[in-house]
């Protein structure tokens, strides 16, 4: 019951952050310079300021700004996240074409990001100091100080270009009629880059952190009573201090997450990678503004979505979390 | 249990010749660059079945160092054996592979630590953290080590041990905490138990409750106990034989009777001396109006509510009233939850009452409105000071924001420091280049530089080794006479209450239970509650009378 109330709380607060920040997107973009009548028309042919009245009527761009705004609220609220007139497409189904590959790349970056992370975690606090612990160390700053971008290029150019092992964008082979088990390696192939380029951040945080945390709790008195009952190592760092170290870093891994679907966008441009990222860079170039509030809004609401199970997954590990 | 007490007493002639532990000159070297090479030196003694054995000392004699060389969990390498031995059934401890060592940990040696709430591990269930010891060393499926939890959870006195063994530790309260660690500890029946001041960290009714449970447990099964402790009055309760450690060097070593009641040392003598003796003399009553009136006072503290769910309420100080005449003292003495500390930082204002009056002088007192009448001098000597901020600085600032020139503060400050004890240079250095003591001794002048006329010491020296706890006492005695300030004094421990207080206030549950004069309330107590405090109070020579008696 109990539980049941948390969960709903999470639930009605994330939707009321929702349409703040669909509010906040909404003003922000206005004040962004560049008329939308203006890029359309443009396109048309005509700049005249006829033509571009025109066009201002024809789309509600000449009502009252929180008239407009009224008018894109209520419409979330139905689930009606409006019309692209550049796409000649609703938004929702728009997204909802490139959201599966959005949401493939990022849980795969995810789930790589956390196990990596911690296990270069675990393995580098087994002896703080040593050979194995700088090693890690300095793997985990480079990739914490390297731009994504970066990364993603050199990859690319070493196991694409130069060794040909791997697919250098796309979703799929392009042509090559693959069916069942063959199709789904090629897309797995076809994922193996961008997951890394988006991961290496993360891993580098989550390797940290699960150091230190690893360290901080092997000092912790429960870990001595642990040793005093003849408990071995692995015992001891896998069910006493693993388990005690992981939880700062779920909740770190929460409040990620969101940003990694952000970080999506970037890593989506550089390997043509289909999916609301791409989108949003391809609506972001063409002023579309109603496209481009949508896919603002499917990034945020997935941020909320991860934050809620975050906080659902840790009321489960600690107990001492009471609802 | 000093019935116990004797009877182990007499054992002494019969006692099993085979020894259980013997360490034999026993060297542990400190790091390079620590303030000494060894952390223990040339440590020599021998523990019998069936027996008790407490090593004595104040912190940094090395009495932990011990504990941790025998049961193998020395922290390496910055700690290490240098040379000796440790005999366990004949067999050297130190010499033994890892492996051997973790077979031993456990089942044949069991410890129990001083934090009973660090000591148990969050994120498992009770039953869990049982039942791991029967994991590690024995075979056995899942509800017969079910059942063996249940009945270790049964022997330590814990009720409805079902329930215990599905609940998380947060659940538990400290002496139930530790009673747990203690069923960890015996659940296999260990041939040697080693008890690290397993009962400093709680209240003393608790504390004689553990130290009732050990002893009886080490009875039924003629367990050798090797028991770390500072405290004289635990030695004196539980002791066979007992070591005085002082700087990692043994000071003496004999039976507890003896130790006790004719100390070979001076140095032992002195911590002795040190201990208060629990008894109060009769004071005159200086009568003349009240300098603090208390009526009333109420505290309730809203636990938040979460999300859909009631806040909670608990009434901290349930309508508390007193007097206190200048240059008095009176004691405020409970355990921990009776609503002691909470009336001090009433007092003090750093929280607002929910209900009653304070009044200092027949003006009364506005919470977060700091005059300076009321200072506080608090329990942590490392917690609270700054340790960014001079010794000097963090004693002016107070006369210095209430206007007094910054020359004139730093001379009373340099004036202060000498008074307490320090020196006048002290002003210039740093929190962390003092001892406890020191340390004490300069919230002292920190709060003499406001010149207050009521102290509020909230346990000042229950952080402190007994012979530093007596200087600071004495200090505290002295300053009183010549400055004349009435002191609110909290306190756990009543033979401290005894020496240092006029007036006894003893509070449990938020409610002061009985009031008076301290030798009256010490000689006749009124209220059970009194009456079992000062039971629990472990005496320095119950046994030692009793066989005279």
């Amino acid at each position: 019951m109990n539980r049941l109330s948390f969960l709903i709380g999470r639930i009605c607060q994330g939707i009321l952050a929702l349409f703040a920040i669909a509010t906040l997107n909404f003003f922000l973009i206005r004040a962004a310079p560049g008329d939308p009548a203006a890029v359309m028309a443009g396109e048309a042919g005509a700049v005249d300021e006829k033509f571009l009245q025109v066009v201002r009527l024809q789309y509600g761009l000449d009502l009252p700004i929180l008239q407009q705004w009224w008018i894109y609220i209520s419409g979330i609220a139905r689930l009606d996240l409006g019309y692209s007139y550049r796409q000649q497409a609703s938004v929702a189904s728009l997204i909802l074409e490139r959201l599966p590959a959005t949401l493939v790349l990022t849980i795969c970056a995810f789930v790589f990001s956390l196990v990596v992370g911690v296990t270069l975690g675990v393995l580098a606090a087994r002896k703080p100091g040593s050979l194995t612990d700088r090693l890690i160390g300095f793997l985990a700053l480079i990739f914490y100080a390297a731009p994504m971008y970066w990364l993603a290029l050199m990859a690319v150019l070493i196991f694409s270009i130069r060794l040909g092992w791997l697919p250098a964008f796309g979703y799929q082979s392009i042509g090559a009629d693959y069916h069942g088990l063959e199709a789904l390696l090629d897309r797995m192939r076809h994922l193996v880059l961008p997951t890394l380029a988006l991961s290496f951040f993360y891993v580098a945080i989550y390797t940290r952190m699960t150091r230190a945390n690893m360290i901080a709790m092997s000092q912790m008195a429960f870990v001595k009573t642990a040793r005093a009952k003849g408990a071995g190592e692995t015992r001891i760092q896998l069910r006493h201090v693993l388990r005690n170290a992981l939880l700062p870093v779920v909740t770190l891994a929460g409040l990620q997450a969101g940003n990694m679907v952000g970080g999506a966008i970037m890593t989506e441009t550089v390997f043509a990678w289909p999916g609301v990222g791409r989108l949003m860079f391809d609506a972001l170039m063409q002023r579309d503004y109603s496209l481009l509030l949508g896919a603002f809004l499917i990034t945020a609401a997935l941020a909320i979505i991860f934050n809620i199970i975050t906080d659902i997954i840790y009321t489960l590990v600690d107990p001492r979390i009471a609802l | 249990m000093t019935h116990s007490a004797v009877s182990r007493g007499r054992d002494n002639m019969t006692a099993s010749l085979t020894p259980l532990l013997t360490v034999e000159g026993l060297n542990i070297a400190l790091p390079p660059g620590a303030d000494r090479p060894l952390a223990v030196e040339g440590a020599e003694f021998t523990l019998y079945p069936g027996r008790t054995l407490c090593i004595v000392g104040e912190s940094g004699s090395g009495k932990s160092t011990i504990a941790d060389a025998v049961i193998g969990l020395l922290p390496r390498p910055h700690l290490r054996p240098a040379a000796g031995r440790i005999l366990f059934e004949g067999r050297d401890l130190l010499t033994l592979p890892e492996t051997a060592m973790r077979r031993l940990r456990g089942a044949e040696i069991g410890m129990v630590f001083q934090e009973p709430m660090a000591a148990l591990n969050p994120l498992m269930k009770i039953g869990a953290q049982l039942e791991e010891v029967l994991e590690i060393h024995l075979d056995l499926p899942a509800s017969e080590r079910r059942t063996r939890a249940l009945a270790a959870l049964n022997d330590v006195g814990l009720p409805r041990v079902e329930e215990i063994c599905d609940s998380y530790p947060s659940r538990l309260s400290g002496g139930q905490r530790q009673r747990v660690v203690i069923a960890c500890a015996m659940m296999l029946e260990p041939k040697l138990l080693i008890c690290d001041e397993p009962t400093t960290a709680l209240d003393v009714t608790t504390q004689a409750q553990i130290l009732a449970l050990i002893a009886d447990l080490q009875k039924r099964r003629g367990t050798g106990v090797l028991f770390i402790t500072h405290d004289f009055g635990v030695v004196s309760e539980i002791a066979d034989d007992v070591i005085v450690m002082r700087q990692g060097l043994i000071e003496e070593a004999g039976p507890a009777a003896q130790v006790l009641r004719n100390p070979a040392s001076a140095y032992t003598r002195q911590l002795i001396d040190a201990i208060p003796t629990g008894t109060a003399q009769q004071r005159p009553d200086p009568g003349g109006a009240p300098l603090l009136e208390i009526e009333g006072l109420r505290r309730v503290y809203s636990l938040p509510g979460k999300l859909f769910r009631a806040p909670r309420q608990v009434e901290a100080l349930k309508g508390i009233s007193l007097s206190l005449a200048a240059g008095q003292t009176i004691g405020i003495v409970g355990e921990s939850g009776s609503g002691k500390s909470t009336l001090g930082r009433l007092v003090v204002g750093l929280e607002k009452p929910d209900g009653g009056s304070l009044r200092v002088k027949g003006r009364p007192l506005v919470a977060h409105r700091f005059d300076g009448r009321v200072q506080m001098i608090f329990q942590d000597p490392f917690a609270s000071l700054n340790p960014k901020i001079s010794i000097g600085e963090t004693i002016a600032i107070g006369p210095i924001t209430k206007g007094v020139p910054r020359a004139q503060a730093w001379a009373r400050t340099e004036e202060l420091l000498e008074l307490v004890g320090l020196r006048a240079e002290a002003a210039r250095r740093y929190p962390h280049e003092f001892s406890g003591g020191q340390r004490q001794r300069v919230g002292i002048a920190r709060a003499l530089a406001m010149d207050p006329e009521l102290i509020v010491a909230d346990e000042p020296v229950s952080a402190l080794d007994v012979s530093v706890q007596a200087q600071v006492l004495d200090l505290f005695e002295s300053l009183q006479k010549r400055l004349n300030f009435a002191m609110l004094f909290i306190t756990h421990d009543l033979r401290v209450a005894a020496r240092m207080c006029d007036q006894l206030a003893v509070m449990q549950r938020g409610e002061i239970v009985e009031t008076g004069p301290s030798h009256e309330v010490l000689r006749a107590p009124r209220h059970t509650y009194t009456r079992t405090l000062l039971a629990a109070i472990p005496q320095l020579f119950s046994q030692t009378e009793r066989e005279f008696n």
